[in-house]
């Protein structure tokens, strides 16, 4: 995938409001993200409003120390991404590409939790079709890992660039995508790991 | 609209006044913004020699001639509001008391109607079943219990002006009180599968007679599950 | 596979002599010019309204002659029916006037109306593209797969839309799904890059109200349709596993809400319509001052009732669903928000009206499309009262009324919209001019036609017809003779209106090899991309230009010409 004859036009180095382009853009993107993740979220509480029996008896087979340590995770990750932007404001890019690799490294980390997690769940029989909450469950929680996988890799080519000192502008934008799947999973925890009944 | 379809139920009126309320109102604005539209199309056609006028739309004075229209069409929207809230509360929040209740499920693709029978209590021995039909008593109050068996449907009788859609795994409950005597359609009003234009019923509005006589020999309800959604 | 683009990074090009040769492929399949990718959704959207408008004509005749085969098709069945049905309005409205109106003229006008070389991101610009047209694949993909096209209507409501034991299109209605979503998908992307390009990249000099309206329209449209769309997206992807892989989102019987689905759909599909209506106003609000010679009345104002329009338009979406179950003290709340919402759509019309007092009106082809937009789309408006209203709802639910209503504001928007911009700007994005007579008769054989289509239906409305049946003899009482007079009267005119499209269609593509050459502003406009050549180079200018007023400065008093160019410094 060379970039060798594409030339950038001037249109994107303009800057009418002050904030650079990519920046701009990955608000935006996030203001779509919100709404889309809001939808389902909307739609998982009008749920847990409904079957509140439901939720509580099934919440209880979520392994909230999965869900606590990739909480963990994502937050040391997103510490990472402040870094690495810290690196990238200082010119820095073998810095800011050897913490961006970190992030990732949280990512992998947080998706592997998470796979034997499931399998963890599927072999049980908690699966997907099994009722209400299982559906909200693997679809909100997958809905947010499909975000880290493109997300870390996104990441991967930001930082290639970065490690050759080429767009480190980049750098920051990458870092808000990231703090947002972050936030998104700060929603999650307590909604689906914590709310057993005891 | 009485033109093109009785009025067989006692809020059919309502309605019908509603839509001429709003047509009135609305079409006294369609009118005036269509007449000054083709007013301007001809006073202002391109004239020889003629340059045309620069107006910014900014000055108090210019904008008055928008700003007026505004408000007096939010005034218009309240009276349409006032009589809008009026009708479908009527319709659709008052339960005034029953004499009778049916019971009412749709399903792909026909109309069971359960009848109280001549007892007048749903759920007894003497209830009456029927597919596509339904059999109503002129000048009767009726409630009506409304499920669907399998996806969406819609309970429309055009006489009474009446729709309400009926949802698997709800019983939504209403009410008209007839007043027409004659024989009118019910439709499925809500895409239904390929036999939702099959889906009609035949409504039979009746005097005292005709429907006691319909009563003592439409088939019974019998040994049938109940119709009501399993909740 | 990269697109070969050979213009130097610098604030001002060297001539545009200098381009390699690129070949076919690269100049115009792959390009990231923004023209390019402009026309390529236009030639798509255009060929989809050929295939919408064939869609029409199927299940219209067989509303006028039940049962009789229909010439070119032969029997429409009760299934096939609703496919048809379901997919007119699917295409109509997301292959047709989103790509039109949005992707198409937002792509072509944006940069050249705010003077800079190209959209921010030109290949996310050409990702968009290459996403829509995936989508249009499997959109039409789905005519031929084992079961048929999606038939459970274009609102897709579940139960129906999400068992195959209940729609009967097992492959269908998931392709639908999949294709739907892919096309948002697509505006998503291509909406991050209008916003961004408006906010960012324009001329030097261009201050926020020296924008042009049709860009404010179609950014604000943007961000209409990337706010609103987020829910249904989740909802479809429910909706999918419903379909294919055996959850039960939407089953009552297994814990789910079919009532959700509507909430989720309409809390997009009402901010939609405006998405698709203001790009279509931003085109007329263009095209008047230039016809009438005078400045925009009221621009400021008509910013106002865009952004009260837009923010309305997420607190009206359950008029769609008054008797659909939902609390019936909720009808009356969402009652007052619509017809709250009339009134600054109104008003924008009054704004149009108003522009032309005082005008020197010129009564050429795009000016004709842009009057009769007002004029068709005034009747629209008003009879969204009646559906508004939540009383008389009850009785025009689900009736032709809706359909004459929803056409009466869609036809405008997609159609006339639609032509008023391509008779506007052919002359820019081809270089040539198109034959004029030709279209002129265009426009009366197909505004004409188009009345008399639509008027029957609101009598058929009144009459309690319903809607998306396929065979009104099963209904003796409703299908009396008169009103399958009215049908017949409707599939006529119908089908007159669709042969009037075939002259402008040999119009459009004779008048690009044939047509009288285009000079630069052959309209006398004040708007940047008059500026450049027809059509414009790749890089668009030479040299970017800076802007010294705003788009509407015409018959300044004082001034010899009745107009003043954008880009004209100050004397």
């Amino acid at each position: 995938m060379s970039a060798t004859t594409f030339q950038r036009p001037i249109a994107t180095t303009r800057s009418v409001t002050g904030i650079s382009t990519g920046k701009l853009a990955v608000w935006w993107i996030l203001a779509s993200e919100v709404v889309i993740f809001g939808g389902l979220l909307v739609y998982f509480m009008l749920m847990r409003l409904h079957h509140g029996a439901i939720w509580m008896a099934e919440s209880q087979h979520t392994r909230m120390e999965a869900g606590a340590i990739n909480t963990f995770v994502l937050l040391t990750s997103s510490l990472f991404a402040v870094l690495a932007h810290q690196a990238a404001e200082s010119g820095d890019g073998k810095k800011a590409a050897k913490f961006l690799w970190y992030t990732i490294g949280g990512a992998i980390m947080f998706l592997c939790v998470k796979a034997w997690e499931w399998t963890g769940e599927i072999s049980h029989g908690y699966v997907l079709t099994k009722n209400i909450f299982w559906g909200c469950y693997y679809c909100i929680t997958g809905l947010h890992g499909v975000h880290v996988v493109a997300g870390a890799i996104i990441m991967g080519f930001v930082a290639k660039d970065a490690a050759r000192g080429k767009d480190l502008q980049r750098v920051e934008c990458i870092g808000i995508y990231w703090h947002f799947v972050d936030i998104i999973w700060l929603f999650l925890f307590p909604l689906f790991y914590t709310s057993t009944a005891g | 609209m009485e033109q093109f379809l009785q009025q067989a139920s006692t809020y059919a009126a309502d309605i019908d006044w509603l839509f001429w309320l709003i047509t009135a109102i609305v079409g006294f604005w369609f009118f005036v913004a269509q007449g000054v539209f083709f007013g301007f199309l001809i006073k202002y056609r391109r004239k020889p020699g003629e340059k045309a006028g620069y107006v910014e739309g900014k000055s108090k004075e210019e904008k008055k001639w928008i700003t007026i229209p505004h408000f007096l069409i939010i005034l218009c929207d309240i009276v349409i509001l006032v009589g809008a809230v009026k009708v479908w509360n009527r319709v659709k929040l008052d339960m005034p008391p029953a004499d009778a209740t049916i019971r009412v499920q749709a399903r792909q693709w026909a109309w069971i109607f359960q009848h109280p029978g001549p007892d007048g209590k749903l759920d007894t021995s003497d209830d009456i079943r029927t597919t596509d039909e339904l059999h109503l008593l002129n000048n009767t109050t009726y409630h009506f219990e409304l499920t669907a068996k399998d996806v969406l449907h819609s309970f429309s009788i055009p006489v009474f002006r009446l729709k309400q859609d009926a949802v698997p795994g709800r019983t939504i409950r209403g009410w008209f009180k007839t007043q027409a005597v004659g024989e009118f359609d019910i439709q499925c009003a809500e895409m239904c599968g390929i036999g939702h234009g099959l889906m009609a019923a035949k409504l039979f509005i009746e005097r005292e007679d005709a429907h006691a006589s319909w009563m003592s020999t439409a088939p019974r309800a019998g040994t049938n599950p109940p119709l009501l959604a399993s909740k | 596979m990269e697109a070969t683009t050979s213009a130097p990074s610098a604030e001002s090009h060297d001539s545009h002599g200098h381009h390699q040769e690129q070949s076919f492929v690269s100049k115009y399949l792959l390009s990231t010019d923004h023209k390019v990718i402009g026309m390529q959704y236009m030639f798509t959207g255009l060929a989809m309204a050929i295939i919408g408008g064939l869609l029409a004509y199927v299940f219209r005749m067989q509303l006028a002659y039940p049962g009789e085969p229909v010439p070119g098709y032969g029997v429409v069945t009760p299934n096939v029916y609703n496919s048809l049905v379901t997919m007119h309005g699917t295409i109509m409205i997301f292959w047709v006037a989103m790509p039109v109106l949005i992707a198409a003229f937002g792509n072509f006008l944006i940069p050249l109306m705010i003077g800079c070389d190209d959209m921010v991101f030109p290949r996310i610009n050409r990702l968009s593209y290459q996403v829509f047209l995936l989508s249009t694949i499997i959109l039409l993909a789905s005519f031929f797969v084992p079961g048929g096209a999606f038939g459970g209507a274009w609102t897709s409501y579940p139960p129906l839309s999400a068992f195959p034991e209940y729609n009967l299109t097992p492959l269908g209605a998931p392709l639908w799904v999949v294709a739907v979503s892919l096309e948002f998908i697509a505006f998503l992307l291509g909406g991050i890059n209008f916003i961004t390009t408006l906010m960012n990249s324009r001329a030097k000099g261009m201050g926020m109200f020296d924008i042009p309206l049709v860009c404010w329209m179609i950014i604000i449209a943007s961000i209409l349709f990337m706010l609103s769309v987020g829910p249904l997206i989740a909802g479809a992807v429910l909706l999918l596993f419903d379909q294919t892989i055996g959850t039960h989102f939407y089953d009552a019987n297994a814990g789910g809400d079919p009532l959700v689905w509507q909430h989720l759909f309409w809390f997009f599909g009402h901010p939609e319509v405006y998405v698709v209506l203001l790009p279509a106003m931003g085109i007329v609000a263009d095209i008047i001052p230039v016809f009438a010679r005078k400045k925009f009345f009221g621009y400021k104002l008509a910013l106002f009732t865009v952004f009260g329009t837009g923010i309305l338009s997420f607190v009206v979406w359950a008029h769609h669903q008054f008797v659909s179950g939902i609390d019936p003290r909720m009808s009356n709340l969402f009652t007052v928000t619509t017809l709250l919402i009339s009134i600054p759509i109104a008003e924008l019309c009054f704004l149009y009206i108003a522009t032309l007092y005082r005008g020197s009106i010129e009564f050429s082809v795009p000016m004709l499309w842009a009057l009769s937009f007002v004029a068709s789309f005034l009747m629209g408006g008003v009879t969204g009262i009646h559906l508004g209203a939540s009383g008389a709802d009850i009785f025009f639910h689900d009736t032709y009324f809706v359909v004459a209503h929803f056409h009466y504001t869609f036809f405008p928007i997609a159609i006339i919209g639609v032509y008023a911009g391509i008779t506007y700007w052919y002359p820019k994005i081809f270089g040539r001019h198109m034959n004029e007579t030709v279209n002129k008769i265009h426009f009366w054989t197909t505004f004409i036609p188009f009345n008399l289509i639509f008027l029957p239906l609101f009598l058929l409305g009144l009459a309690g017809q319903h809607r998306r049946i396929y065979d009104f003899t099963n209904f003796p009482q409703l299908s009396g003779e008169n009103l399958q007079h009215l049908r017949i009267v409707a599939t006529t005119s119908l089908i007159i209106m669709l042969i009037a499209q075939i002259p402008f269609i040999i119009n459009f593509f004779w008048s690009m090899f044939n047509g009288k050459k285009a000079e630069k502003n052959p309209w006398k406009a004040n708007t940047l991309e008059w500026t450049v050549d027809s059509p414009p180079p790749h890089g668009n200018w030479p040299e970017l230009p800076a802007v010294y007023r705003g788009p509407y400065e015409y018959s300044v008093p004082g001034r010899k010409d009745d107009y003043w160019p954008q880009n004209e410094p100050a004397k």
